[in-house]
């Protein structure tokens, strides 16, 4: 067992995308037996070079060894059969097929006839041997994302990984499902398995990580033990500036409620109930965190209120006037803004230009909207203005939108929903997939945006930022509200408990507010 | 008299049938890995103009048979092609699948028209089983295609929900990237099943011209395979019930000839018009009703129908 060859090395790895570089000389080593975590901002490379480890993308350049014998990918099977399994960030995982299908799934030593009852036993052993309990016969939409997680793990050890690369892990875990989970790889690690661990959170990677190999702009800037970092000098690493880490929200006295849901009831696309009874208020000048684990009606939640999924029961007020049912041109003149989860589907028309899809809101109405044509020197000038007040990185006003990164997509939609002074703004998850830096800046335009009066309804999975920008956080969980905490009283135990569908009556939770 | 009438047509039914339970379960195949092939009508009729051809030829129905499964195969490969490898729109590739089978098989198919008299595929009546009243003439008493149709049909189910290839098959069309990333050639699955698919299209077309319909004329197909294609979905893209749905509609097909020698039709030959468009008319009804069934049980379309595979797509 006294094996010092490492796990796997990659050395001098380049990988070009057109007009990217993605990966530039990185050399990246794993030990047996060892918690590397791999960290760096979104667009520094890390799924690419871990893309090229399983087997899915070809480096351009570079050598990859696998246990001291030099080896050469050209499919993920060929990954995986070097021991090398990848979890995805986006689960690959057949939603109409069950836990055991999904696992035996390509493998070619299952016999031609499916044996079923083997394999389901067989999956259910892996489970109870690594702490991963999962329902062999249950079909994968049936299961939360922390069960799915778990499948694919089960997955990678069905086919004999040592080597197991996980990508943003914990994005979609409660705490306390990320507690249990990290107990599975310290019990991986013990049997000398390598677990590589993509994370841009801090925290978790100090705590579970042996080793910390940090990417910036496709290179390599260092490999550090974890013991002895600390978050500043990571995320310096990770950046190559000075990070701040909080964001002052000064302390206001919220106005009159601005929007309120009374026993809301929705249907989610399954046609199965998403929200029930479901009851919220947010006054002027306050963020309302909505935290909860995602697929409990969030999505309903949003689009429920900006009237693009029928309502089934209960009313919505917003500024006073009662808008149950109205459609969405109602409320966006009632006040509302939305900053939806899904910035290229719904939040732009990705093939418009950045003018065009900054003029989506304000195109009906004078100065832009006329009698019959739209005045597009206005729209152009009016789009200038914009790029130049939100800090919007594109070529010019004409880049059709779907060319904007992330971070500069998300600001071209908040420049859009806040410069109307909305009275209102439902935020569903405004920083997923942004970077410490273009995440900094959304989140101070949501707390000046809070700061001049808008009543902010926030959600969002990402515990950090609730607790961050949060006045007062509503738990969701299976489409109703379980809990209320005010900033000062919220810790993450109990918020977790209760996304995780436990009642906590910690403290006077009365404030039905 | 009434039951020997029902009798007749079930039995039709089943015969008629034939055709598009061939056709159908080679487009479920297809569609299962991901691929809308819309061609089916063109793949068949090639298949039943080459087969004819072939038995004229050579005076072998069985070599005719074999032409037409090729033929179909070979019209589907171009079909993958074009969508697998080119990433072209599946709907304008099989549309123009379609015509093309339709124009070519007219052209090459001409001086067919003329043979009367091609080799056909026997007649089989099982003995014993076809002596059993009522069930032996509608199950036993058939062209040997017919049986070789009743066989296809639990092997296809067995083959897609019960063994490995079937799995890997229905993981490819529901979401390629995770096959893929567990070293399932995505590319290479959707080929043979684009091909399987073409094949069985040219058998059910060989299967009208040797002995359903044992003759060649121009457009013989008449719509079925655009039936096949909407049967798929009546059939929640399930072999058992697009079998269902297959001899369904070969009875509705019948229909009008078994009713004209009632005496209300003689007297209004008009209805026969109305009896004809029966069953593009159950075509649009069953595929209203089975979509909505099929929204109601989550049996929808494999996710990934209609969209090309691409693996390296993201910049970075």
């Amino acid at each position: 067992m006294s094996d010092s060859t490492p796990a796997f090395e990659m050395r001098n790895i380049t990988k070009r995308f057109p007009g990217v570089l993605a990966n530039d000389r990185v050399t990246f080593v794993g030990e047996k037996g060892e918690i590397h975590a791999l960290l760096g901002e979104n667009g520094a490379g890390k799924s690419t070079l871990m893309n090229v480890l399983s087997g899915l993308y070809h480096a351009d350049s570079g050598e990859l060894f696998i246990d001291g014998r030099r080896v050469r990918f050209n499919s993920p099977g060929d990954a995986i059969a070097a021991g090398v399994g990848m979890v995805h960030q986006h689960f690959m995982l057949v939603p109409v097929q069950t836990v055991a299908e999904n696992v035996i799934l390509g493998q070619q030593d299952v016999g031609f006839v499916l044996d079923t009852a083997k394999i389901e036993a067989e999956v259910r052993r892996i489970g109870e041997r690594y702490g991963l309990p999962v329902d062999p016969r249950a079909y994968i939409w049936q299961l939360s994302v922390g069960e799915q997680q778990r499948v694919e793990i089960i997955k990678m050890l069905y086919r004999g990984a040592q080597i197991l690369i996980l990508d943003e892990p914990t994005a979609v875990l409660t705490p306390q499902e990320t507690e249990g989970f990290f107990h599975t790889l310290e019990e991986m690690k013990a049997e000398g398995k390598t677990i590589v661990f993509i994370s841009h959170k801090l925290d978790e990677v100090l705590s579970i990580a042996d080793r910390i190999t940090v990417l910036r702009q496709g290179k390599h800037i260092a490999t550090v033990p974890a013991a002895g970092m600390t978050k500043p000098e990571l995320a310096s690493l990770m950046v190559g500036r000075e990070v701040l880490f909080h964001i002052e929200t000064p302390a206001i006295e919220p106005g009159e409620p601005r929007l309120i849901l009374r026993d809301v009831e929705a249907l989610d696309n399954k046609r199965l109930p998403a929200l029930r009874k479901l009851s919220l208020t947010v006054r002027s000048g306050e963020i309302v965190g909505v935290a909860g684990v995602a697929g409990n009606g969030q999505r309903e939640l949003a689009e429920a209120i900006c009237g693009m999924r029928p309502i089934t029961g209960g009313s919505i007020e917003v500024t006073g006037d009662n808008v149950t049912g109205a459609p969405p041109i109602i409320m966006i003149e009632a006040g509302i803004a939305y900053v939806p989860a899904d910035r290229s589907a719904m939040g732009s028309a990705p093939n418009l230009s950045v003018a065009e899809n900054l003029a989506l809101k304000s195109y009906r109405i004078p100065p832009i909207g006329g009698r019959w044509f739209m005045n597009r020197r206005t729209m152009r000038e009016q789009a200038e203005a914009l790029i130049q007040a939100y800090d919007i990185a594109t070529p010019s006003a004409d880049t059709p939108s779907r060319k904007l990164s992330g971070g500069n997509l998300q600001k071209l939609i908040l420049a859009r929903e806040l410069s109307s002074r909305p009275q209102v703004i439902i935020a569903a998850y405004p920083t997923r997939g942004l970077d410490i830096g273009a995440t900094e800046n959304v989140r101070n335009l949501l707390v000046d945006a809070r700061n001049q009066g808008a009543a902010i309804l926030l959600i969002s999975e990402d515990l950090d930022e609730v607790f961050a920008l949060s006045d007062r956080i509503d738990v969701i969980y299976e489409g109703e509200i379980v809990g209320h905490v005010s900033r000062e009283e919220a810790d993450r135990e109990t918020v977790g408990l209760m996304m995780a569908g436990e009642r906590v009556t910690k403290s006077a939770s009365n404030a039905e507010s | 008299m009434e039951v020997a009438m029902l009798v007749n047509l079930l039995a039709a039914g089943i015969r008629s049938g034939t055709p598009l339970l061939f056709a159908t379960i080679g487009e479920i195949f297809a569609e299962r890995s991901g691929v809308l092939n819309l061609g089916v009508e063109g793949m068949m009729l090639m298949g039943a103009m080459t087969a004819y051809g072939v038995s004229h030829a050579t005076g072998n129905p069985w070599l005719g048979l074999l032409a037409g499964i090729i033929v179909g195969g070979f019209m589907a490969l171009l079909h993958a092609f074009m969508t697998v490898t080119l990433r072209a729109d599946q709907v304008v590739s099989g549309l123009a699948l379609t015509f093309l089978g339709m124009g070519l098989s007219a052209v090459l198919g001409a001086p067919l028209v003329e043979v009367r008299n091609a080799p056909k595929l026997p007649a089989f009546p099982i003995p014993g089983l076809s002596q059993i009243p009522v069930v032996g003439p509608i199950l036993f008493d058939h062209n040997i295609i017919v049986y070789i149709g009743f066989l296809l049909i639990p092997v296809a189910w067995f083959y897609i929900y019960r063994t490995r290839p079937g799995l890997n098959l229905r993981a490819v069309g529901e979401y390629p990237a995770a096959a893929d990333t567990l070293g399932i050639n995505v590319t290479r699955l959707r080929y043979y099943y684009v091909i399987l698919g073409g094949m069985l299209a040219g058998l059910g077309g060989a299967a009208l011209s040797l002995a359903i319909t044992p003759l060649w004329i121009e457009g013989m197909t008449a719509g079925q395979g655009w039936i096949a294609v909407g049967l798929v979905i009546f059939a929640g893209w399930d072999p058992l019930r697009g079998a269902m749905g297959a001899y369904l509609f070969g009875a509705i097909r019948r229909l009008p000839l078994d009713m004209q020698n009632i005496s209300f039709f003689l007297q209004h030959p008009t209805y026969g018009y109305f009896m004809n468009m029966l069953p593009y008319l159950f075509t649009i009804i069953v595929l209203v009703i089975g979509s909505r069934e099929a929204l109601r049980r989550r049996v929808g379309a494999p996710a990934a129908l209609g969209v090309p595979y691409v693996r390296e797509e993201r910049g970075a």
